[in-house]
């Protein structure tokens, strides 16, 4: 069998698939779907210090070939998410990644800070979630802020840090850089991007929020674009997501220049997508005679 | 509950028994034999540009045969139920199911119950009223055009309004009740949120224990993804907020534990 395990900071996974945040819980409802032990990791859901209702609803809309979602990162806040949910995932055999979401820099720092007592592998810092006004994209849309809070946040991480990129930027190599400039472990892109969708019969906008993060396979060009321009302005490992479905998909941001994937929205209208997308993945390897997916790592210049 | 599965079923039938009302029987491997009334299935287009699935009700439970009824309504022009109506006997359809709750059966057994449905709401209350050993009086509302009506007469007495008047009660669910000097002892009901609000506000001045069927927009359909919340009065114990997950929690609620 070909070799599927990557490094991502010194954090050996044993295959590149893992669930994009905010689409997976924190695995315990797709566990009766899909083998956990069969992901490289699992991202969790976003979680703050304290607990957060999140937006009004209507939270989602399909558009084509894709969605909108305003969740606005409900999450029941650190304490629970440490007591609850990583008992239930360090259950498997799966490296354990936490989206970490904040208001504010002191927020971001204290669940960074509370995580480093916890077995969890990684850290993932949103900081480019469009639907919450006062928390995440205010750092993510500006270089100076984003390298500030990965300073920041790296004052207080044990564990690496993941920086998750908005594609709501005019040059998302500047971001990548100011990320890396800051400490950055390791870049994940894209988070969603912000979109509009209005009901005509209604004259009123589909989503209580008004706007929401789009997702989907029709984000996909985009996202791979982003990831080969990052892979090529960074030094910094990638975490590459954006409409991935199977393991084609998949693939294509690999050859682009990600180390690792991420499966989102894909749960939704599949619940096994990720373990497909692992399997195929293998497939692909046996069947080209490739020996190791690192082999394939950016190997489209 | 891991008795939830992704099926290819069979559909064995596809009918359209009113306007923009159509209904169909699914052949299932599990789905059937784990489902309970008030619960629902995600049904999923074949059409990539329509990622997520669709939820629906489910309308009648048929153990022996493992199938599945839904009722459904075509909710517009190039939407998912419109595709899931153009499917043929024999044609398979990706199901996830079965999903939600359910009616608290235990809670009305041998009691005078109401079951209350309201347009497409009213498919769910059809397998309630199979299932339902009580004194059921099964009162329906529709906007004009009758479906599902005399399938309800063999569990229980069914009283009728219409928005227009056609048949039955000229109005809506409530004035059907007053209409006919109706009472129970609990109350069991699906319909669009003023129905649902009228009649939390009618169990709560009779004070009789009510369970609402809620919907909302959807993603996963199974807990994940906090897309389908809505409105609880305490802290709900998993979000730790004040909001449930229609999906996971519901879709039936003791109508005094949320805000509608």
């Amino acid at each position: 069998m070909s070799k599927m395990n990557v490094k991502l900071a010194g954090v050996e996974l044993k295959n590149p698939v893992m669930t994009a945040s905010g689409t997976f819980g924190s695995g315990m409802e797709y566990s009766e779907f899909v083998d956990l032990n069969r992901l490289g990791a699992v991202v969790t859901k976003g979680v703050a210090n304290v607990p957060w209702p999140g937006n009004p609803t209507p939270r989602v809309v399909e558009t084509a070939s894709g969605m909108l979602n305003a969740i606005g990162l409900q999450n029941p806040g650190i304490d629970v998410f440490c007591e609850r949910d990583l008992p239930f995932l360090q259950k498997y055999d799966t490296r354990i990644i936490v989206n970490v979401c904040g208001r504010s820099a002191e927020d971001y720092c204290e669940v960074v800070e509370r995580l480093g007592n916890e077995n969890v592998d990684l850290l993932e810092i949103n900081v480019s979630c469009p639907n919450v006004k006062e928390g995440g994209i205010a750092f993510g849309q500006n270089p100076r802020a984003l390298e500030a809070i990965t300073k920041e946040v790296k004052k207080y991480a044990k564990q690496p840090i993941i920086m998750k990129l908005s594609p709501n930027v005019t040059d998302i190599t500047e971001m990548a850089k100011a990320a890396e400039a800051g400490g950055a472990d390791v870049l994940s892109l894209i988070n969603t991007l912000t979109g509009m969708k209005i009901d005509i019969n209604c004259r009123t906008f589909a989503l209580a929020n008004k706007t929401g993060g789009m997702s989907g396979p029709a984000v996909k060009p985009i996202a791979v674009r982003m990831v080969y321009q990052v892979a090529n302005a960074v030094s910094l490992p990638i975490i590459g997501m954006g409409g991935i479905a199977t393991a084609e998909d998949a693939l294509e941001f690999i050859m682009a220049g990600a180390t690792a994937v991420s499966v989102g929205t894909a749960n939704f209208f599949n619940p096994c997508a990720t373990e497909e997308v692992v399997k195929g993945m293998e497939e692909f390897l046996e069947k080209n005679k490739i020996n190791d997916i690192n082999e394939l790592i950016g190997v489209v210049k | 509950m891991s008795e939830k599965a992704k099926e290819n079923c069979r559909i064995i039938s596809q009918k359209c028994i009113g306007k923009d009302i159509y209904s169909m029987w699914l052949q299932t491997d599990k789905i059937a034999q784990s489902a309970r009334p008030g619960q629902f299935l995600s049904l999923y287009t074949r059409d990539g540009s329509k990622l997520l699935p669709r939820p629906i009700s489910i309308c009648e439970i048929d153990k022996e045969n493992s199938r599945i009824r839904l009722v459904y309504r075509v909710t517009g022009k190039n939407t998912g139920t419109e595709a899931f109506s153009r499917l043929h006997a024999n044609v398979p359809i990706e199901t996830l199911g079965p999903l939600g709750n359910g009616f608290p059966l235990e809670e009305a057994r041998g009691k005078t119950v109401f079951l209350m449905g309201g347009g497409i709401g009213i498919p769910p209350m059809l397998e309630t009223a199979k299932q339902l050993d009580a004194d059921k009086k099964i009162i329906l509302g529709y906007r004009d055009e009758l479906f599902l009506k005399e399938e309800f007469e063999a569990y229980g007495d069914v009283y009728v309004a219409t928005e227009d008047g056609s048949a039955g009660t000229k109005g809506n669910v409530m004035d059907a009740i007053r209409e006919h000097a109706l009472d129970a002892e609990v109350i069991f009901a699906c319909g669009p949120a003023p129905m649902l609000r009228a009649i939390k506000t009618y169990a709560l001045e009779k004070e009789i224990p009510c369970w609402i069927s809620m919907e909302e927009r959807m993603a996963c359909g199974i807990g994940a993804c906090l897309a389908c919340v809505c409105k609880s009065k305490e802290i709900d114990s998993h979000s730790h907020v004040h909001n449930k997950r229609v999906c996971k929690d519901g879709p039936v609620f003791l109508s005094t534990e949320v805000e509608l």
